[in-house]
């Protein structure tokens, strides 16, 4: 699944910051996840269980998602996303690479497609608690 | 607030022997064709090859390949197809036939997903078609797969040399390696690019003529492979690299 992949760029991203922070333990990682990529929580938590190394073996993963906001270049006009609006197909491309929206998705108000995504895009670290030796 | 993504690149990068961007500063001198005339050739003699569109905004590599209906499957990742014998990865797989209007920070997201995710496992080439000009997908690849080599086309034309000589001096000053230059859509005899490329110090590959039968081979690979533009590419490739 590509929640995997996801999770192991998250796991991966995680240790080399308690390395270089020189953390022997890393106790809490918070991750941002944009509702936009329509990533399955419960896969993704899974594979964060199964991706785990030494140092992050006792780690609480906190998850947070967040909900898509969208800005018309052209009208200004601010909205949410609707993937109920989407096919299948569609729901999928913008799943795999969210900014494929863009070929999707147009402004309720204008109709432009040139519009910013300014919050909810993909999955980020926002931040680590960790022990320090 | 730090993108995960970024640190998994080079993972997914690691069992690439050889990538090669094929750029120019200029649009319409060959890019598509050559990279991937110059993907397929490498492929029919052995090498285990991928190929990678980057131009999100105006892809056309899967129709030169006749593409068809394959699609990336999911395996901790994407896995891409193999269409003709290459790993083959187009956004055109998640946006379809439709226009996908990117500005500049969404074509690095675009692009930093694919990295992140595709899983090409071995290869000894990935050919990566570029946009033309110097813009993001150009930096961000330059800022994100260490050990990126440039091929670089331009025609005859003065006009697309100003530009391409724009190119060259940005990589040369970025100490980035210029495997060599392709003089694309030869007519006439003139020594115009041989000189200007040699005198950057820069590896001369060689002129591909004008080929009036190209058209007709787009979209069907043997036919492709068939044309006078392939096989005298076939013997820059062979020659040079």
């Amino acid at each position: 699944m590509h929640e995997w992949a996801l999770a192991e760029a998250v796991i991966l991203t995680a240790s080399q910051i308690a390395e270089k922070e020189g953390l022997k333990e890393v106790t809490e990682v918070k991750i941002k996840i944009g509702e936009l990529q329509q990533i399955e929580q419960d896969i993704f938590e899974f594979a964060i269980s199964q991706l785990k190394n030494e140092r992050l073996k006792n780690t609480r993963f906190v998850i947070e998602t967040v909900k898509v906001e969208f800005e018309c270049m052209v009208c200004g006009h601010k909205w949410v996303f609707a993937k109920e609006k989407l096919g299948e197909d569609e729901k999928e491309g913008i799943h795999f690479v969210p900014e494929v929206a863009h070929a999707f998705i147009k402004c309720p108000k204008c109709g432009s497609s040139d519009f910013e995504i300014l919050q909810g895009r993909g999955v980020w670290i926002e931040s680590m608690k960790g022990v320090k030796p | 607030m730090i993108d995960p993504r970024i640190s998994v690149i080079a993972e997914r990068l690691k069992g690439i022997r050889n990538i090669i961007a094929v750029s120019s500063g200029k649009d319409s001198v060959g890019k598509s064709l050559i990279a991937s005339t110059m993907a397929l050739a490498l492929a029919r003699r052995g090498y285990r090859v991928g190929l990678f569109d980057l131009d999100f905004t105006s892809p056309s590599t899967h129709v030169i390949l006749d593409a068809g209906d394959l699609y990336p499957e999911e395996d901790n990742g994407i896995v891409p197809p193999k269409v003709h014998g290459l790993k083959y990865m187009s956004i055109v797989y998640y946006a379809r036939e439709y226009a996908l209007p990117l500005r500049g920070a969404d074509i690095s997201n675009a692009l930093i997903e694919l990295l992140a995710v595709t899983r090409w496992n071995t290869l000894d080439f990935l050919i990566i078609d570029m946009p033309p000009g110097i813009s993001d997908a150009t930096l961000d690849l330059l800022r994100f797969i260490k050990g990126v080599k440039f091929l670089i086309i331009t025609t005859p034309s003065s006009l697309a040399f100003e530009s391409v000589k724009k190119l060259i001096g940005l990589l040369l000053e970025l100490k980035t390696p210029v495997i060599g230059v392709i003089e694309n859509m030869k007519i006439k005899e003139s020594p115009f690019i041989r000189q200007q490329v040699e005198d950057r110090r820069i590896k001369f590959w060689g002129e591909v003529p004008f080929d009036s039968h190209l058209e007709e081979a787009i979209g069907d690979v043997n036919k492709l492979l068939e044309t006078k533009f392939s096989k005298k590419l076939g013997e820059l490739v062979e020659k040079n690299l």
